[in-house]
């Protein structure tokens, strides 16, 4: 698998949300991906991107466009250094919020991507990858 | 901060949201409409979703709340235009804005709010009112 181009966008509040989601509108119709998908994965990171500044402190956010043979795909890194998530099954929970929120972020997420990591421990920050790959449901 | 115009038609109030909206313009849209259901005692709400191509949770549910608010202050709200691949994606998101009224276009929201309006009133003796 290549990585065919990346882009780094750091978010620090919330207008850098507004940024995230159109770099990452970009690189999907880039990649010819379909409204569907676009919306999917922009919504996706629009959730992650929030999570970032709302829990983390701000943070990077990578947009790497993948080769997989004749598969392309897309894959967003999340990077925050703030306190980090103590339970990462419960965060992944819907309705589960520390904060104001609806608790769909993570979970959701989860649902508009293709593949999912996370990785997390009290302070250490959180580390969120996201993979949509083109044509695949 | 962009700031979404508010228009009052009649005794309605219409907010076409053209931009793609930061948090903050989103919380200030649904003070600023609530303080204007007040003065101009509107008695329905129409917000023109049909520009943006994301809606995400925070989106979501700052419209589902705007329509509780308007409900508890007398007023009907209606969300026109949405996208299908908004749609399809606010639902696997979880996402299903119940509560929410839609309708496909700024004309059919403002027929169901017209409606809306009248019902109390036509109820007791007019039967044909669905035409």
């Amino acid at each position: 698998m290549q990585t065919t181009k990346s882009e780094l966008v750091p978010v620090v509040g919330g207008a850098e949300v507004v940024r995230v989601r159109h770099a990452v509108r970009k690189a999907a119709v880039d990649l010819g991906f379909s409204l569907v998908e676009q919306t999917k994965i922009v919504t996706a990171a629009s959730e992650l991107a929030r999570n970032m500044v709302d829990y983390g402190g701000g943070g990077t956010v990578t947009i790497e466009a993948l080769a997989d043979g004749a598969r392309k795909g897309l894959r967003l890194i999340f990077e925050d250094q703030g306190p980090g998530i103590a339970d990462v099954q419960q965060a992944l929970r819907d309705g589960f919020t520390t904060g104001s929120g609806m608790g769909l972020g993570l979970g959701g997420a989860r649902r508009l991507a293709n593949e999912f990591e996370i990785s997390s421990a009290p302070g250490e920050g959180t580390r969120v990858a996201i993979t949509r790959w083109k044509g695949i449901v | 901060m962009e700031r979404i115009p508010i228009l009052k038609l009649g005794n309605c109030l219409i907010a076409p949201i053209q931009v793609d909206m930061d948090d903050s313009t989103a919380i200030a849209l649904q003070e600023e409409l609530t303080q204007q259901i007040v003065k101009h005692r509107a008695k329905g709400v129409l917000i023109d979703i049909s520009s943006l191509d994301v809606v995400d949770s925070f989106i979501g549910r700052m419209l589902a709340n705007t329509a509780a608010m308007a409900r508890v202050l007398d007023a009907d709200t209606v969300v026109v235009g949405m996208q299908p691949s908004v749609a399809i994606t606010l639902v696997e998101l979880g996402l299903s804005l119940k509560g929410v009224r839609s309708a496909l276009n700024v004309e059919k929201g403002m027929e169901l709010l017209r409606r809306a309006d009248e019902e109390p009133a036509a109820e007791p003796a007019n039967a044909d009112d669905e035409k």
